[in-house]
């Protein structure tokens, strides 16, 4: 299969989406005439123009809700949110109007907007624009979260996304951009909702997705030096969450640890543990680890910065650590 | 000139002391209908909308109608009355039933500003947009909401328009371009921006008609809105329903200028003041801004001065204003007053179309509140219904 980086793939699932439909239109701060920090518009305008690739103003709060206003009139619009620390400026927009209005409407209309969000930690950007974000929307009912860790998934959970008649929050690592990988041609869809077991292991389950997906990757090869098999699991979306995937191989293997990169406290990995401690207690045969940022703002420098993200020796040491 | 000093002193008494602004208005007393722009007592007619500015000036146009009734055919006359009668009459059984402990939540009434969302809605099209407000009872109906339903949903039950999801702060019809009442104050401008975006996209020729309240004028969600709306050219139009009060605070204690219409300036777009308390002053302003917009010629800021004549919500204790201030206001200057008196003044219509009109209305509300009451509510199974598309909610709460 020909390789593309995952920066291309996302383009390719714009391209195609705007092809086939055309309410699909793409809006967002230096994605038409920059083609977007990095790289992940280049070329669209020419191909779909400017009134499909619209440069906004620096208006977060104007182009979250546009996309919602959009939506509610027939189109199908996806936002690009720049950095994921910039969505928190349009945080009514996205929790209150666009996850809330299909319900609190009695479903009388869809809201079929994504919001794709750059995000992590990448070159000393500091606190401000590097951070991973993706568990506050775990909390709020009514949108869909997706973040995938490769340039396939990239392509097919982007499609997905613009097909669902529900609203997605698209998160996409920054350090994965330039990643290269095989990538289906033309027609491949992810769904929203589906897990994938990356790596098959009888003896922990690793839990993981996006960038730190590959770390676990790494810790995995490491462990099985050492004997342990670990089975490694790309969530893929976060909400709705795969249960079915992440039960069967808990019951397995019987220990659990969940990596990523946002901060520990309060993460997708609380959520993930509450879930298996809820319903499956049973089947574990150790404590459950967490493995996330630390609980403090991202430092600028070099020095620090490695040490509040979590690292393949942290999944390695909290694998040996639930064994 | 009389009239030029009539219209200044009347601007005066019920805008402030504020220096004479333009004022643009129509006359139809002659046979022709002719546009004046104003201002400082120099008169320029047959002017265009939007009107000829006067170099330096940086304000909002005062836009005053009055005479212009006449111009007006008679079922349109009717259609006016009805609008502002239902909408009143909505809202005094609202108040009664909610005060009778049979609406749960909160209810924002309407009443006093009935000319506002019935001018502007009389100009347009069943499939323009609307984004509403907490206090949107009137857009609804003025929009041409269904009563029963409307009703319903404030009831609760299971057959108002969100099933019982939404409630008054939160009913819409998007059957009929009502995109929805906001909770969030300042919540809809972008929402309006969005549908207009569309219907430029699509050049269907839409437009989107976002109302909002003096203190949702000081949200920062009014500038990113306006700025988007104008720098694209959409057919947005933002109404301002200035009636004073923000919940307890009287307006000009928050915000710094004593028209919000005065901000258009820096958007570059037309901002025009209007008695909100005059369906046919409402009307024209919002006719020239829906045309400007149609033709794409972009958006505009109408800033309709009104008062709030029920407290903020029903219960309000209302320990900030007088009730002589009250009083006052709704005496000389109701909406529903003023409309009668100058049709009949007028013999446009008689005293007895006008009561047909209130008995029809009467009716329909006995409709709809017998309907409303008789509803049942949600059943359980309905909690986590049409919250996703594909219906897996269930599966993500539990
Ligand atoms: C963002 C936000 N802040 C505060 C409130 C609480 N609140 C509800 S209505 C209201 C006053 C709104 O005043 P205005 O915009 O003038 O509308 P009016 O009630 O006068 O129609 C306030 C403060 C809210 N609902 N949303
Ligand atoms: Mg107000």
């Amino acid at each position: 299969m020909r390789e593309i980086t995952f920066a291309e793939a996302t383009m390719e699932a714009m391209a195609e989406e705007m092809e086939r439909d055309e309410r699909v239109f793409i809006m967002g701060e230096d994605i038409a005439r920059q083609g977007g920090i990095f790289g992940q518009f280049k070329g669209l305008p020419q191909k779909f123009g400017f009134e499909r690739v619209i440069d906004t103003p620096i208006s977060e709060t104007a182009i979250v809700g546009a996309c919602v206003g959009a939506a509610l009139a027939g189109m199908r619009p996806v936002a690009d949110m720049h950095f994921v620390d910039f969505i928190t400026v349009a945080m009514d927009e996205v929790v209150n109007q666009m996850a809330k209005i299909r319900y609190m409407f009695g479903g009388q209309c869809t809201v079929p907007v994504v919001l794709r969000a750059p995000d992590g930690a990448a070159r000393s950007a500091a606190a401000q624009h590097s951070q991973c974000l993706e568990s506050w929307f775990v909390h709020v009912p009514g949108l869909k979260v997706v973040i995938p860790s490769n340039p396939a998934d990239a392509k097919g959970l982007l499609k997905s996304a613009i097909r669902s008649d529900d609203p997605v929050l698209y998160f996409e690592h920054k350090d994965l951009f330039r990643m290269k990988g095989p990538v289906p041609e033309g027609e491949f869809l992810v769904p929203i909702g589906k897990a994938k077991v990356v790596r098959e292991g009888t003896d922990v389950t690793i839990v993981s997705y996006s960038a730190t997906l590959h770390k676990a990757l790494k810790a995995a090869e490491a462990l099985a030096h050492e004997g342990i098999q670990a089975e490694v699991i790309d969530l893929r979306s976060i909400v709705p969450l795969d249960k079915e995937t992440l039960f069967a191989s808990v019951k397995k293997t019987g220990y659990l640890v969940i990596a990523h990169e946002s901060t520990k406290n309060g993460g997708v990995g609380s959520e993930v543990a509450a879930v298996v401690a809820e319903e499956i207690i049973e089947y574990l045969d150790g404590p459950i680890k967490r493995v996330g940022a630390k609980f403090v703002p991202i430092p600028f420098s070099p020095a620090l910065e490695p040490l509040m993200l979590p690292q393949v020796e942290d999944i390695i040491a909290a694998v040996k650590e639930s064994l | 000139m009389s009239k030029m000093h009539l219209l200044d002193a009347g601007i005066r008494k019920k805008w402030g002391s504020s220096s004479p602004h333009f004022c643009w208005f129509k006359s139809s007393f002659s046979e022709k209908t002719t546009w004046y722009n104003y201002c400082n007592n120099h008169v320029i007619k047959n002017c265009q909308f939007p009107p000829v500015k006067v170099p330096g000036e940086q304000k909002a146009m005062i836009f005053v109608g009055g005479v212009i009734s006449l111009d007006f055919p008679r079922e349109q006359l009717k259609a006016f009355y009805r609008t502002m009668y239902t909408i009143r009459s909505f809202e005094e059984r609202c108040n009664e039933l909610f005060l009778a402990g049979k609406i749960p939540g909160f209810v924002h009434l309407y009443i006093g500003e009935e000319a506002i969302a019935t001018g502007v809605c009389a100009t347009l099209r069943k499939d323009d947009f609307i984004t509403s407000t907490h206090r949107g009872h009137g857009h609804t109906i003025a929009k041409g909401a269904d009563l029963k339903k409307m009703a319903a949903e404030i009831f609760g039950k299971s057959t108002g328009y969100c099933r019982g999801k939404g409630g008054s702060m939160h009913i819409a019809d998007f059957s009929i371009g009502m995109l929805g009442a906001n909770g969030v104050v300042g919540g809809g401008y972008n929402l309006a921006v969005g549908a207009a975006l569309a219907a430029k996209m699509r050049k269907t020729g839409q437009v989107a008609v976002c109302f909002f309240g003096d203190g949702a004028s000081n949200r920062g969600t009014f500038h990113e809105a306006m700025n988007m709306a104008a720098a694209f050219k959409l057919p947005a139009i933002f109404v301002c329903e200035n009636n004073q009060y923000a919940s307890t605070t009287p307006y000009r204690t928050t915000t710094s200028v004593e028209n919000i219409a005065d901000r258009a300036v820096g958007y570059g777009v037309p901002g025009i003041v209007v008695d909100g308390n005059d369906v046919f002053a409402v009307y024209e302003a919002a006719k020239a801004a829906v045309e400007r917009a149609r033709a794409g010629g972009g958006p505009s800021l109408i800033e309709a001065k009104t008062y709030r004549i029920k407290g903020h919500f029903v219960g309000d204790p209302e320990l900030y204003r007088s009730r002589e201030e009250v009083r006052e206001r709704f005496e000389t200057d109701d909406p529903l007053k003023n409309f009668r008196k100058q049709v009949l003044a007028a013999n446009q219509l008689t005293k007895g179309e006008l009561e047909e009109i209130e008995e029809q209305v009467q009716e329909e509300l006995n409709a709809a509140i017998a309907f409303a009451e008789e509803s049942p509510f949600p059943e359980p199974e309905e909690l986590f219904q049409d919250l996703y598309v594909e219906g897996w909610g269930e599966a993500c709460g539990k």
